[in-house]
């Protein structure tokens, strides 16, 4: 549906965007992945039409949309900050976008209901902005933008400003939203949780440019790049390189994978996929057990290897003491050999 | 952290440097004595000596509608400087417009008036336009100072103002003037009436730029009064302070109380 | 950057309709007459209307440079500046503090009540001076209706009543962006420090005043720059002999209607104000 090539954007010196190509399929749940400066809220602007890329094209069903002005696209953005008039209540706000379109006042009251029926936020029609809590500003910002039956719903890191408890809940909800009302949503997070949790499919950003996209199972247990692997999830990433079909890695100064492609230049080995090895088993390999962190449900054991590098294992019983020597094993299918 | 005792003193005694000769202005407007500043017994007979003297009605009259004219324009251009400056980011010529822009600020009113005159004699003398000094120049030179201080205050105004606004205006379908004639402009309101009261205010009190850029029929209250105080001072004086400072110390305390009011 | 209504995505034209009567404007009221200054300085005085003659001498500055009057009267102007700004920061300091250290509630009320004054009119203020000063004022019946002096005192038309009259048409000017600037003080900051084990006293100079001191020098110099140039209260209140710049140039222009002269005086003026009034943009740009 939506199509982005080769865009490019620079803020003087600064390259935000740096070639990045984009498909958006119609009815997805698509998340934008990265830290800060990677380009995403610039990738945002751009396909809401607040920017313009330096080089690079952009279609929405084959059309051409970079001449088209904001007010004019079929694309509605929920802003970080809500950017609720402060001025109208809320009632209002969500009615903005309708009268802008030349609705009638009869269609507008009911679409209005409607939508702050889909937000669960009926009672609250004549409050203002300022009256309002964190979440419920947030609805009311969604409202506004879906009341638009807009084709793409950009939402930019929208519940950044939510405390922890609400945002895994609030999170399901805009999910829920987005197969009920059968939108596009490109949500834009640096909160990878979120983004796994959420997408259809995510793409991972770095310095302007996409590093991977693909389903989150996809993208979490087969990183392409070193960036992707430590971006996801508490990935080692081991240095190294393919000799002889085997893969030698300094920092671990042991050979840890076979049978990988020759291009193989790291390795990725995800803590949880590592354990502990018991007194008769034959481990891969071994280290010194540096430090130990209590999560709740497991603990996270920061492991010295003879080369140098240190590993994240996550065990799920109560370590040995600080110090001692431990013996580490893993699967050879937890091995992702990485090419970037 | 509360302050201590020498601060306060010292903030009570400069509260009563700033009063005290305004109140006794007031206070001895009600004297009947017609020597200033002397009290002779109660009476009123300076305010009605004020509502006699023509030349001074007539001088408030002309100053009243110049202020009213000149705020009025300054706000139109000092506003439409101010969202130049907070919103087209770069254009060509920026510093210099700054620059410009918040010249009269920070210039001399002598430097001033004597400038806009000389602009005033060219301009007569190469387009025949103004023709003559009177009240016409003398709005343009209010206006033209009045709009610097306009332009500061909206500027402020639409720096704290979150861009973002006019953006979701844009997103959901509204062109640029939609978003700035339902968005920005009820923002900025607050602003843009300060700013007319506060151009209307200094139009209203200047002595020095109206006398270089008047003429012969151009006789403001503030050129009239600075004339008699020259010579010298009678109650009619006083009587006309304390009709100002009731006048808009009573506005002031409405203002107070209404903006009280909405916030409760 | 770029966001907003005036976004670097919306065409330039648009731009351009909107900055063409603001530039002709600033371009008008502003740049022209300075430059006309600049021609004006250069003319030749003479009896017609408008009395000068256009032409390139340097009578008005060659008059400037020789004579001491006016160097003088440029001094005398600095000097009165100087001591008015001084005197309105050290009351405007402690009058702010106070001002920021009451109840939010009372915040408001007390702004009103430090700028009503100047909403009130600055030549009825001074009406209210003379009024006090002068030999039949107040001040004078009151002091020989208590029996301390027989003469009246000279009070009006001294260095002293003028200087009254400058503070008190400033102070507001003083006080306000200082009060401003305290209350935007974050007050875990003043907590930090006596936490620490400042007394209030040490608290102030060692924390308040080094960080509201570019508020403090704006403050200085809002009030210093145009009471350089100030006339009407020495012409007011002043002694003849305060002939400062300001006084000059009037008498200059309407007494002795040398316009090249005044132009160049007003010039020389400018010229003194040019660092202190770059150096006031340049605390405004950081504020």
């Amino acid at each position: 549906m939506l199509k982005a090539t080769g865009l490019e954007k620079r803020f003087g010196a600064v390259p935000a965007l740096a070639g990045l190509d984009l498909a958006i399929n119609a009815g997805e749940f698509f998340a934008l992945l990265g830290g800060s400066g990677s380009g995403k809220s610039t990738l945002l602007r751009v396909l809401a039409g607040f920017e313009a890329p330096d080089a690079g094209a952009l279609t929405l069903d084959g059309q051409d949309l970079l001449p088209v002005p904001p007010w004019a696209r079929p694309i509605n953005m929920m802003f970080q900050s809500y950017a609720l008039f402060p001025h109208m209540n809320v009632a209002d706000n969500i009615a903005y976008g309708l009268k802008r379109a030349g609705v009638a006042a009869e269609e507008r009251r009911s679409r209005i209901a409607a939508a702050l029926d889909l937000v669960g936020l009926q009672w609250l029609e004549t409050r203002r902005p300022q009256q309002l809590s964190g979440g419920q500003k947030q609805r009311v910002a969604l409202a506004r933008s879906l009341v638009m039956r807009p084709r793409l719903l950009l939402l930019d890191e929208p519940m950044a400003a939510l405390d922890a408890g609400l945002r895994e809940r609030t999170g399901l909800e805009l999910r829920a939203l987005q197969r009920k009302t059968g939108a596009a949503f490109i949500m834009v997070t640096h909160d990878q949780q979120e983004a796994l949790a959420l997408a259809d499919r995510i793409a991972v950003l770095e310095a302007g440019r996409v590093a991977q996209i693909g389903p989150p199972q996809e993208v979490y247990a087969r990183p392409a790049t070193r960036f992707v692997a430590r971006f996801l999830g508490a990935a080692n990433v081991l240095e190294g390189r393919m000799r002889d079909g085997v893969f030698e890695s300094a920092e671990a100064s042991a050979d840890i994978g076979t049978g990988l492609p020759a291009a193989t230049i790291a390795v990725a080995l995800r803590a949880e996929h590592i354990r502990l090895t018991n007194a008769d088993e034959a481990p891969v390999m071994t280290g010194i057990l540096e430090d130990a962190a209590f999560r709740g449900d497991d603990w996270l054991l920061i492991i010295r290897l003879r080369g140098g590098a240190r590993l994240r294992v996550v065990h799920p019983a109560p370590p040995p003491a600080p110090g001692s020597a431990v013996g580490l094993a893993w699967g050879a299918a937890s091995v992702v050999p990485l090419f970037a | 952290m509360k302050p201590g005792g020498f601060v306060r003193a010292v903030m009570l005694a400069g509260f009563l440097f700033l009063w005290l000769p305004i109140l006794l202005l007031v206070g001895f407007a009600f004297s009947a004595d017609r020597i200033p500043f002397q009290w002779g017994g109660f009476s009123l007979r300076w305010f009605g000596a004020l509502a006699t003297n023509e030349r001074l009605l007539e001088a408030a009259w002309l100053s009243l509608r110049i202020a009213a004219a000149s705020a009025t324009l300054a706000v139109l251009m000092g506003g439409g400087i101010a969202f130049a400056l907070a919103r087209f980011g770069p254009f060509r010529g920026r510093v210099l417009f700054g620059a410009l822009a918040g010249a009269p600020l920070v210039l001399p009113e002598v430097v001033i008036g004597l400038s806009l005159l000389l602009l005033f004699v060219a301009l007569e003398g190469l387009i025949g336009w103004p023709a003559g000094r009177g009240a016409f120049t003398i709005l343009l030179a209010h206006a033209g100072f009045g709009a610097a201080y306009v332009a500061v205050v909206v500027q402020a105004r639409l720096a704290e103002a979150e861009r973002s606004l006019e953006e979701a205006a844009m997103d959901l379908g509204a062109s640029p003037f939609v978003a700035f004639r339902t968005i920005t402009l009820p923002l900025i309101a607050p602003a843009l009436i300060a700013g007319w009261l506060l151009a209307f205010t200094l139009s209203l009190d200047d002595v020095v730029i109206a006398s270089f850029v008047s003429g012969p029929a151009g006789t403001t209250l503030p050129i009239a009064l600075f004339s008699m105080l020259r010579l010298g001072l009678t109650p009619e004086v006083n009587a006309l302070g304390a009709l100002v400072v009731l006048g808009v110390g009573s506005m002031l305390a409405l203002a107070l109380w209404l903006l009280g009011r909405r916030q409760a | 950057m770029g966001g907003g209504i005036g976004g670097a995505a919306f065409r330039l034209m648009r731009r351009g309709i909107l900055l063409a009567p603001l530039w002709m404007w600033l371009l008008m009221l502003v740049a022209a007459p300075v430059l006309i200054f600049g021609v004006m300085a250069f003319a030749t005085p003479s009896d017609g209307v408008p009395p000068f003659t256009l032409g390139f001498r340097f009578a008005a500055f060659a008059m400037l440079v020789e004579d001491f009057y006016y160097a003088e009267a440029l001094l005398a102007a600095l000097r009165l500046a100087a001591t008015t700004a001084g005197l309105c920061l050290l009351i405007a300091y402690p009058m702010a503090l106070g001002m920021a250290g009451v109840r939010p509630a009372w915040r408001l009320p007390l702004l009103a009540l430090l700028m009503l004054p100047f909403w009130t009119g600055f030549l009825l203020r001074l009406g209210a001076w003379i009024g006090l000063l002068r030999d039949e004022g107040l001040v004078n019946h009151l002091l020989r209706g208590l029996g301390i002096t027989d003469a009246p005192l000279a009070l009006l038309y001294t260095q002293g009543a003028m200087l009254a009259g400058m503070v008190h048409a400033y102070l507001p000017f003083a006080v306000l962006p200082l009060f401003t600037a305290l209350i935007r003080l974050d007050p875990a900051l003043l907590e930090a420090a006596a936490d620490l084990g400042a007394r209030p006293a040490r608290v102030f100079f060692s924390v308040t005043l080094p960080l509201t001191l570019p508020t403090a020098a704006a403050g200085f110099l809002l009030v210093f720059i145009p009471a350089a140039g100030e006339f009407v209260i020495p012409e007011l209140l002043g002694p003849p002999e305060a002939q400062v710049i300001g006084r000059v140039l009037w008498q200059e222009f309407f007494q002795n209607r040398d316009w090249p002269l005044a132009a160049a005086l007003a010039l020389a003026l400018l010229a003194l104000l040019i660092l202190p009034i770059r150096w006031f943009q340049r605390l405004g740009a950081g504020a």
